[in-house]
């Protein structure tokens, strides 16, 4: 049982959580996710940790309402608890010194992107953020983001706030001014996917962190399997963050929907119910 | 302890076993008929995920296959059982009527008896050598069945013994992992005054005998009564803790821990890598089961959801490839087809499971082997192409080493496949402790007789050092390895 001790909407749909775990708080590094069950009933789904206090105990975790579980943790309030949080894990992020680093986040993937983009940061790069979304009530995290970046960059689909784009065009407008050594790109498997080929183009070596389906997140399943240099892979101890350049993010989009008519299902008895 | 064969004789000297042999003469013994095991009508069950297929002897049925025994002198039934279960001497408490003294008899040297009682390979351990089989050329005594109903008996009767636990110790040990292994390694050492703590992954403990083992064939419940026979002993258990993770070694050292026991597992999913495996519909045994087993996605009320097929592939002729199949089935299959590239004599799962699963109306095709899948426009799987096999010499596991049939192919339609092709050992911890020595299928090695590993203050057994084993096997190892922890721990003072 890990107790909600705050609780942050970012907008109708984003929320940030901080989770009572002091042992996650403690051995967690940039790049781990925990996996989570709600109640009894509960499905086991990964987060990202978007951040950590170890002196408190606490973890954030920034949860977007998709389906079912998401929409049961969105009705939790402080106070309240989490049957279940495990973690970290994942492979943590290899933070090193590459001189200017560029981060691509789009939509909640902001948030996993957060503690890298401040581990990088920290190790001495120039990092220059994008932060993207549909529109500019669901960009998060701007400030937090600042903080650790040389420059950002807001995108938005409409217009909305920031430049009118998507991401990659941001992207591109910085590779094309000065040198980016490597990039990071977290958000949607479609914007990943776009993300990476530019990248490809310019050859700038780039992670992206997937967010296959999971069950267990400690190898058991291979529900999370991907095609990685055409090799298959487990998301969940051999990522979540791969070579962007050599993913198959065709076969992750598809792979992504392959509950989906089970998980329409289950959302509308769940609508049903509240 | 109990393979000595003095302690075996002197039970066996016994009055009471001494009486009981002259009240029936050998040769009626020898003329009576093995006991059937009663089980749900196949119709009826395949109705139902959560209803145990095989429904226990009664007492009667119990009491006359356990007087077909011999209490034979040298009762060779005990060298195929790799705890070394004192099998004569619960079996005749049975015929006696002493029911709670068989399931006590039995608790001397196995931690989970109405577990093993339900998924030991009989037929390749205790019953393969016992006097009937080797002898007499004539069906064993159903020691497996005697078991489980020993054990049952015991739990139902509200008597179950609590074993005496030594003063405590204050010495702080650690499991990795609650399987069997982990299971019966706790049950001794907390019996020995140790303060023990079992770590497990996931957020229900029981390892493969939970998330793996279905319903239909070991109820849940009868693994949490053991479990909280060892909570009430004092072995504490934390869940959702991954050891390397959630906190490393030296973390654990550091909080008093002075030696642990690593069961973690052979939980990595083998695939065939083939083209079309990662389409949507085909999933590894472990993922469906869990999914099943773990999350209970066949129910409604449950979040979890689970692919429903209408013509489902199983690969794989093991354990796990039979429950995959049967939990198809269940779960409403029309066909439910297991495909093995052996024959029918070379798969490795328990005999009685296939009979079952062939009453149950599952569908075998032996000698055949997947090649490639094939999707709709969606990517979910539609089809597969599947190769014709025969088998050639006996390879080094002594199994007829399958063959392919050149141009061969022919496609068959189905919408759920399931991979039963094996697992690979947990890589968790041996990624995370580089120290540690593991052979090149990545099992931790161990000193046989010890368990220990290349870091003195840690043990393992069970499927991370042998690979895909059983149950009673990752028991021994559990055992074994309490035995030396002790010894290890006791010569450090
Ligand atoms: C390593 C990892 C880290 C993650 N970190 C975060 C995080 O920090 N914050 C966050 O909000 N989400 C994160 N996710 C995604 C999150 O796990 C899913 O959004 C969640 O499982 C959806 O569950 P649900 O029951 O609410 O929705 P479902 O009913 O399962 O799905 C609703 C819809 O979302 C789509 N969907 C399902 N799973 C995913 C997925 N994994 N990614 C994208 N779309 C999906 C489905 O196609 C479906 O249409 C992460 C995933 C991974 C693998
Ligand atoms: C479907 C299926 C059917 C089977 N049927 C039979 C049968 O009929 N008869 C038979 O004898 N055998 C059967 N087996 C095999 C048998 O279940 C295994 O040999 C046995 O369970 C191995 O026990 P174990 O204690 O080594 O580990 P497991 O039972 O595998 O348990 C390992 C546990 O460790 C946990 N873990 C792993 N890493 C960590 C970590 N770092 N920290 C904390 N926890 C961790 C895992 O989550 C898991 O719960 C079957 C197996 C399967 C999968
Ligand atoms: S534990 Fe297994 S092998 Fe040993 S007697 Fe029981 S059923 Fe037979
Ligand atoms: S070998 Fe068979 S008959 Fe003899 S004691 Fe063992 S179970 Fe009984
Ligand atoms: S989530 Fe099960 S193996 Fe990765």
């Amino acid at each position: 049982m890990n107790q909600i001790v705050e609780k942050v909407l970012f907008s109708e749909k984003v929320a940030k959580f901080v989770v009572d775990a002091p042992r996650i708080a403690r051995s967690r590094k940039p790049g781990h996710f925990v996996i989570i069950r709600v109640d009894e009933k509960g499905e086991r789904i990964p987060l990202t940790i978007a951040g950590a206090d170890p002196v408190k105990g606490t973890i954030d975790l920034v949860v977007q309402k998709m389906g079912v579980s998401s929409a049961k943790l969105f009705e939790l309030n402080i106070g309240d608890h989490i049957l279940d949080v495990v973690g970290p894990l994942g492979k943590a992020t290899h933070i090193h010194n590459a001189g200017t680093i560029l981060a691509c986040g789009g939509g909640v993937g902001v948030a996993p992107m957060l503690p890298i983009v401040e581990a990088f940061k920290k190790a001495g790069n120039r990092v220059i953020s994008i932060i993207a979304a549909r529109n500019k009530d669901l960009i998060i995290l701007e400030d937090e983001i600042r903080k650790w970046s040389d420059e950002v960059i807001i995108m938005t689909d409409d217009g909305s706030y920031g430049t009118k784009g998507l991401v990659t065009a941001g992207a591109e407008m910085v590779i094309q001014r000065e040198t980016v050594n490597e990039c990071i790109a977290i958000g949607p498997a479609v914007m990943m996917k776009f993300t990476s080929l530019l990248t490809k183009k310019y050859q700038i070596p780039t992670q992206a962190s997937l967010n296959a389906i999971m069950v267990d997140g400690t190898g058991m399943c291979g529900a999370c399997r991907v095609s990685v240099g055409g090799h298959t892979r487990f998301t969940c101890i051999d990522g979540p963050e791969f070579d962007a350049h050599q993913i198959d993010f065709d076969e992750l989009i598809v792979r992504l929907g392959g509950y989906a008519a089970e998980e329409r299902l289950a959302n509308e008895r769940f609508l049903k119910l509240n | 302890m109990s393979t000595n064969k003095e302690y075996l004789r002197s039970e066996r000297d016994m009055e009471w076993r001494a009486e009981l042999r002259k009240k029936i003469a050998n040769k009626e013994r020898t003329l009576m008929v093995r006991t059937r095991m009663p089980e749900m009508d196949p119709a009826v069950r395949i109705r139902f995920q959560d209803r145990e297929v095989n429904t226990g002897l009664t007492v009667a049925q119990a009491q006359s296959e356990a007087s077909r025994c011999l209490d034979c002198a040298n009762p060779t039934c005990i060298e195929g059982c790799p705890v070394s279960i004192n099998i004569p001497k619960f079996v005749k408490y049975i015929e006696l009527g002493s029911f709670l003294e068989a399931a006590k008899t039995l608790k001397e040297t196995s931690a989970l008896p109405a577990v093993c009682g339900r998924v030991c390979p009989q037929e390749k351990q205790c019953e393969a050598t016992c006097f009937y089989t080797v002898k007499l050329q004539k069906d064993p005594v159903a020691i497996g069945h005697l078991e489980r109903f020993a054990a049952d008996y015991e739990r139902e009767s509200g008597f179950v013994s609590v074993p005496e636990v030594a003063p405590s110790n204050g010495i702080k040990v650690a499991a990795v992992g609650s399987g069997p292994a982990s299971l019966s390694f706790a049950g001794d050492m907390i019996k020995l005054g140790y303060d023990v703590t079992v770590f497990e992954a996931l957020h229900e403990v029981g390892g493969v005998l939970k998330y793996g083992i279905p319903e239909f064939r070991l109820p849940n419940k009868i693994v949490d009564v053991e479990i909280d026979n060892l909570r009430q002993m004092g072995v504490k258990f934390v869940r959702n803790f991954i050891v390397g993770k959630t906190a490393s070694f030296d973390d654990l050292k550091a909080e008093g821990f002075e030696a642990f026991f690593v069961a973690s597992g052979a939980g990595l999913p083998r695939f065939m890598n083939i083209p079309g495996e990662n389409f949507n519909g085909i999933l590894s045994s472990n993922e469906y089961l869990t999914r099943v087993n773990l999350m209970n996605a066949a129910s409604d009320e449950f979040d979890t959801p689970v692919l429903r097929g209408k013509n489902v592939a199983v690969i794989g002729g093991g354990n796990t490839a039979m429950d995959s199949v049967r939990t198809a089935k269940r779960l409403g299959a029309e066909r439910a087809i297991i495909i093995y590239r052996r024959s029918r004599e070379e798969m490795p799962a328990r005999v009685e499971e296939v009979h079952h699963a062939e009453e149950e109306g599952i569908e075998f095709l032996n000698l055949a082997n997947p090649v490639e899948y094939f999707a709709d426009e969606n990517g979910k799987v539609n089809g597969m192409r599947v190769q014709r096999m025969t088998l050639g010499e006996p390879d080094a596991s002594g199994r007829r080493r399958p063959i392919v049939l050149e141009g061969s192919e022919y496609d068959i339609a189905v919408d759920l496949v399931v991979v039963a092709v094996g697992v690979s050992p947990n890589p968790l911890i041996p990624s995370e402790v580089k120290e540690l020595k593991v052979s090149k299928w990545g099992t931790i090695e161990v000193n046989e007789e010890t368990m220990q590993s290349s870091i003195p203050e840690l043990f393992a057994g069970g499927d991370i050092v042998r690979g895909g084993a059983t149950v009673i096997l990752a028991m021994g190892d559990g055992r074994k390895a309490a035995a030396s922890m002790h010894e290890y721990l006791q010569g450090k003072r």
